[in-house]
């Protein structure tokens, strides 16, 4: 039990927890699950299919903050994402075929690896502090997705394309079928190959990582490119659920979820040590508080404040700070008193 | 210079400074003399900042007395001294680049009219100021357009404004070229001859000599004692400084026992007139495999950074290395790494370990990030590696998994020549790999020196614990001022020899 409350990933589960039962307490046929047409139907089917964009935009935001950076652009770029790739089906003669299609999906995410790849050039070759680096995409990637749209609201119909957003794989929802994936595989490289370590002694000490030969500038460069490419990902995911690209209102404050998603996984923002599955855990959380304001009924006037006392319950529960105070508390009390002060970051963490 | 020696204008007496648990200053006097320039000398940490600090009021004294003007003075502060004639100037120059010299120079004392400021008196006021400084410049230029040097003595003018009794430099040299210098001496000169007590501090032992009357001398936070500049000869001052007498230097026993080099044999590194502006000026140096060479010198003679140029820390502007005898260009540390070289800085914390990773990720980290991240090192094969190098140095505690910033400074340092020697380099470029460990630790890495160089490796051992270089070292280098200025046998070398290489030979 006690290995159990020390484990990092304990408080955003338990967050994740209060919020299902929350729900069923609110309305119990919220975990049921039903199956129609081979195909999974339910209020968790529903929260996994929200998750995904999130997840992916969430993904490369632990492996930017790990090289002590952040990217803000990431919502500006699932914009770009799907105006690019709605106009191309817009234009093309038939939109709903395969060929159009994959050429449209794969325009769009090179242009977004471009994106990413541009914003890793001003933080590791020209030494732009992330945050301004991004600051430019995150304002002129909107502008770009404008100039693609030409202002308007495009929308399309092609089959294909919105089975991304809310077509069936397996008989689960594909965007999750696909988010869940490939966070999986990037978990499963990450940890398998040297990948993880190097990045997070660049997050550490740059200065000692550079004298130790590490290549902190191409794997800084790296993961802002990765970030752009999961952001465009994203944005084909969620420009596919509503088959209309708009510029101003796609991926808007998705960055700051992602953010979030992050610093509730407990990957601390000052770089470094990072945790992909609590990335996965605090991406659940997020949707799933999305969710529950629905399902509470809650008043659309309260909705942000209710979310942000959430959100500002589990990140002080996950402080190292609290954490420590929290089991200092419990000593005095006699409960754990056998045990030493929480050192929340000497586990070592695999993902996925 | 005067044959009665007026009284004191500042006198500390037993000054301690407390950084609990540490005594920074530990009853400290300092008599400074209207119409002297007082060099206050020291190695790094020997407590000349603090006490600076605790002249002006920046850190108050927890024991002693500051007496100013036969006036005992606890200052509040910088401005608090100013204000009662102690100003000080700082090595990084404290002003204003977007203003204008003569706004610098008012700065605080600006002359009023109306409620608002009379430019034109604070104009003619400053440029009385600068013709005292001997400076021909415009004070309606802005600052910024003026080089180091003249920023420099512009803030020397600053500090001189309004009764000005003791001026203290802190390191106002260390980024001038000789005529600045120079042209800095015949102001302090005049300002001495004014009746001006001045307070400087240089680890330049040149030019300690060169304008200073008297000093005193710090180490480890006490006073060793008060000098007349003209009677005390530098090999003498550098042994106040580094706090060992002659004979105990002597008795130091040699370890490094020496392995015939054949004749003409080929350099492993060989670096001819290498050098890098601002940094170190060029040298030559050959580095032989089997062989231990060390770097004497004070802190600041330039040991580090010509570590640095050999490593690929730093990149040279000048001159050129050979690796046997191939000509190579050693752009960064991993191109270094390429040819067999490694280095670990003299700042473990800061540019070597990595404190959140465990032992095992520290112990891999250069081995790794030389095969790049998608060829990862067979799991087994990584805990082999650290459980030979835990074993090889003793690293406490024997867990691969601890963290790094929970073992003690001693088993970081090994933990970080395990991450190098997992590399096998030919050549091991240690920079204070002693500093700040406990003697047990300290007698095993010393050992490990000896033992990889009669294993054949090439080692740059650097310290400034002179009786160690001299007792681990086949040759030594020995720097001053930034400047390769003796290459010696170390077999042969006495510490007399050494101690008056490093304090410029003919000042004795």
């Amino acid at each position: 039990m006690r290995d159990v409350l020390r484990h990092h990933l304990f408080w955003p589960v338990a967050a994740l927890v209060a919020l299902l039962v929350a729900n069923t307490v609110a309305r119990p046929g919220f975990l049921a699950i039903t199956v129609r047409d081979g195909h999974l139907f339910g209020a968790p089917i529903d929260i996994l299919r929200t998750t995904a964009p999130l997840l992916l935009v969430a993904l490369g935001m632990t492996l930017v903050i790990a090289t002590r950076g952040i990217d803000l652009s990431v919502g500006a770029v699932v914009a770009v994402s799907g105006a690019v790739a709605l106009s191309q089906l817009a234009a093309a003669p038939d939109p709903a075929a395969p060929g159009t299609v994959l050429r449209a999906i794969g325009l769009a995410l090179v242009l977004c690896l471009v994106l990413g790849v541009w914003n890793g050039f001003l933080v590791s070759v020209l030494g732009i502090q992330p945050i301004i680096a991004t600051l430019i995409l995150m304002t002129a990637g909107r502008g770009v997705a404008m100039l693609i749209t030409g202002g308007m609201i495009t929308t399309v119909t092609s089959a294909p394309f919105k089975v991304l957003g809310s077509g069936f794989w397996l008989g689960l929802p594909a965007a999750a079928v696909l988010a869940f994936g490939v966070f999986a595989a990037v978990a499963y490289v990450v940890r398998r190959t040297a990948l993880g370590m190097l990045l997070e002694a660049t997050g550490i000490n740059p200065a000692a990582s550079r004298l130790s030969g590490v290549r902190s500038r191409t794997l800084t460069w790296t993961v802002y490119a990765a970030s752009g490419l999961f952001a465009g990902l994203a944005g084909l995911l969620i420009s596919a659920d509503t088959m209309a690209a708009d510029a101003n209102n796609a991926g808007l404050f998705i960055e700051l979820d992602a953010i979030l998603a992050v610093v509730i996984g407990g990957t601390a923002l000052s770089g470094g040590k990072f945790n992909l599955s609590g990335t996965l855990v605090g991406a659940l959380v997020i949707a799933t508080l999305e969710r529950t304001v629905t399902v509470l009924g809650i008043s659309p006037l309260v909705t942000p404040l209710f979310m942000a006392l959430v959100v500002i319950a589990v990140t002080l529960l996950q402080s190292p700070r609290m954490r420590e105070r929290f089991t200092a508390v419990r000593r005095r009390t006699g409960t754990g008193a056998q045990r030493p002060a929480a050192r929340p970051d000497s586990t070592e963490v695999t993902a996925g | 210079m005067t044959q009665q020696t007026p009284p004191p204008v500042v006198e500390l007496t037993g000054v301690t400074v407390e950084f609990p648990p540490v005594k920074a200053l530990d009853g400290v006097d300092l008599h400074l003399r209207p119409g002297e320039i007082h060099a206050l000398m020291g190695e790094n940490g020997a407590g000349k900042s603090t006490l600076i600090k605790a002249l002006t009021g920046v850190h108050t004294p927890t024991e002693g007395t500051v007496v100013v003007d036969g006036v005992e003075r606890r200052f509040s502060g910088p401005a608090d001294a100013r204000a009662h004639g102690v100003s000080t100037v700082y090595q990084e120059v404290n002003l204003c680049e977007n203003l204008t010299v003569a706004e610098n120079i008012m700065l605080g004392a600006e002359p009023r009219v109306l409620g608002g400021l009379h430019w034109r008196a604070m104009r003619r006021q400053a440029a009385t100021h600068l013709r005292r400084m001997g400076l021909d410049i415009d004070p309606a230029s802005s600052l910024g357009s003026h080089s180091l040097a003249v920023q420099q003595l512009v803030a020397i003018c600053r500090a001189t404004v309004g009764d000005c009794k003791v001026l203290i430099l802190d390191e106002p040299t260390s980024s001038l070229d000789t005529d600045e210098v120079e042209h800095l001496f015949t102001v302090m000169r005049s300002l001495r001859d004014d009746g001006v007590a001045i307070l400087f501090v240089s680890h330049f032992l040149d030019q300690v000599y060169e304008v200073s009357d008297r000093m005193t001398v710090l180490r480890n936070g006490r006073l060793v004692g008060e000098y007349v500049t003209a009677d005390l000869p530098a090999a003498e001052l550098v042994q106040h400084m580094i706090g060992r007498s002659m004979d105990v230097l002597e008795a130091a026993e040699e370890v490094a026992e020496r392995t015939e080099r054949p004749a003409g044999a080929t350099p492993l590194l060989q670096v001819l007139g290498l050098g890098r502006k601002g940094s170190i000026q060029p040298f030559d140096l050959d580095l032989y495999e089997g062989e231990v060479v060390g770097l004497a010198g004070l802190l600041g003679s330039g040991r580090t950074e010509l570590a640095r140029l050999l490593t690929g820390a730093d990149r040279a502007d000048t001159g050129q290395a050979r690796v046997a005898g191939r000509p190579t260009r050693l752009r960064n540390p991993r191109t270094a790494m390429g040819h067999g070289i490694a280095y670990t800085s003299e700042d473990r914390k800061g540019e070597g370990v990595v404190d959140g990773l465990t032992v095992r990720e520290n112990i891999v980290l250069a081995l790794q990030a030389e095969r790049g991240w998608m060829r990862p090192l067979p799991r087994r094969q990584v805990d082999e590696i650290v459980a030979r190098y835990i074993e090889q140095l003793g690293i406490r505690p024997a867990d691969p998994e601890a963290l790094l910033r929970n073992l003690s400074g001693g088993n970081q340092q090994k933990v970080l020549l395990a991450r190098w020697l997992a590399t096998a380099p030919r050549l091991l470029v240690l920079d204070e790999p002693t500093r700040g460990i406990d003697v047990g630790a300290k007698a095993e890495i010393q050992k490990l020196v000896a033992d990889l160089a009669a294993g054949g490796m090439s080692v740059v051992f650097i310290s400034a614990e002179l009786e160690e270089v001299l007792r681990l070292s086949h040759r030594i280098a020995v720097l001053r001022d930034r400047r390769k200025v003796a290459e010696i046998d170390g077999e042969g070398a006495s510490t007399a020899q050494v101690v008056d290489l490093i304090a410029g030979g003919g000042a004795a």
